[in-house]
């Protein structure tokens, strides 16, 4: 079940929870992801769809939140004793046309994994449950599809 | 306002850290988890949703606002055909490429430069979502 160990995970998933808890404690907020890929078009468009309120009011701590992913990212990397960097040998049209499915999915699901997956829950939100295990069953069965058709990864 | 904006960055740089030593800003080891090979990516969440379920539950109880004067409300959706359609559409690109808007960026972080196709592409399927979709 867990070929590389459960510590990493555990160390992880807490360092996140911490993450967010900071925010939540300071600020009020719920640090999600997925909206910034839609509330920093509101810079740019001046469509109706991006120009709502909670998306002005949002869309600059996003993208602090967002530059802070890269950075804490980065500093992992710096920080490893082994080679922390990293380069995927998923093909790029996977990485296209997944990455296409994920940013329209996850917004008109309003919540991604961070948003359904972790403050959703964390919240007690039934609707977050129900997406959660909507999007983890539907993902396991793609990638089984995906590894059926011989594809590695 | 400074406080504020560096909560947010400090929030974040954990956040990118968590998902970095989690090994999910990895595509191959989140799909090893989507192919049931190895079921680390359960953990990551469930202790991510364990300790932020812990604070926005108990925190109120202790403060009223949080630090800066904001009410506390937890992170509530109405559920409709939207929200499940939505994670099936999510669930299927998430199989195919192993990337979650989260994961992507972090993995930007740890140098995976293809990643930028993939974060381009959720850019491109947010903007396709409300422009067509999307309520004003």
């Amino acid at each position: 079940m867990f070929p590389l160990g459960v510590i990493d995970y555990l160390i992880g998933g807490i360092i996140i929870g911490l993450g967010v808890s900071l925010i939540y404690i300071v600020t009020g907020l719920h640090a999600t992801v997925s909206s910034f890929f839609s509330t920093t078009f509101s810079f740019f468009s001046t469509k109706p769809s991006f120009q709502k309120k909670g998306y002005l009011e949002s869309r600059e701590w996003r993208i602090t939140f967002v530059v802070g992913i890269v950075v804490g990212a980065f500093i992992y990397s710096m920080l490893s004793s082994q080679n922390g960097f990293f380069i995927t040998s998923v093909q790029w049209w996977r990485l296209a046309l997944g990455g296409f499915l994920v940013g329209f999915g996850t917004r008109l699901s309003q919540g991604c994994t961070s948003g359904h997956g972790i403050s959703g829950i964390a919240s007690l939100s039934s609707t977050s449950f129900y997406a959660v295990i909507t999007f983890i069953s539907i993902a396991i069965i793609v990638a089984k599809i995906v590894q059926f058709f011989g594809m590695i990864p | 306002m400074k406080i504020r904006h560096l909560s947010i960055f400090i929030g974040g740089l954990l956040f990118g850290y968590g998902l970095a030593i989690s090994g999910m800003a990895k595509q191959e080891i989140v799909l090893s988890f989507l192919q049931l090979r190895d079921l680390g990516l359960l953990l990551v969440i469930g202790s991510a949703a364990l300790v932020s379920g812990l604070t926005i539950n108990l925190i109120p109880k202790i403060i009223k606002k949080s630090l800066l004067g904001k009410n506390f409300r937890r992170r509530e959706r109405i559920l409709n055909k939207k929200t499940i359609l939505g994670a099936i559409i999510f669930g299927v690109g998430w199989g195919i490429s192993g990337q979650c808007p989260g994961s992507a960026l972090a993995s930007l972080g740890i140098g995976n430069l293809p990643i930028l196709i993939g974060i381009l592409s959720i850019f491109i399927g947010a903007y396709v979502m409300e422009i067509f979709f999307g309520k004003t």
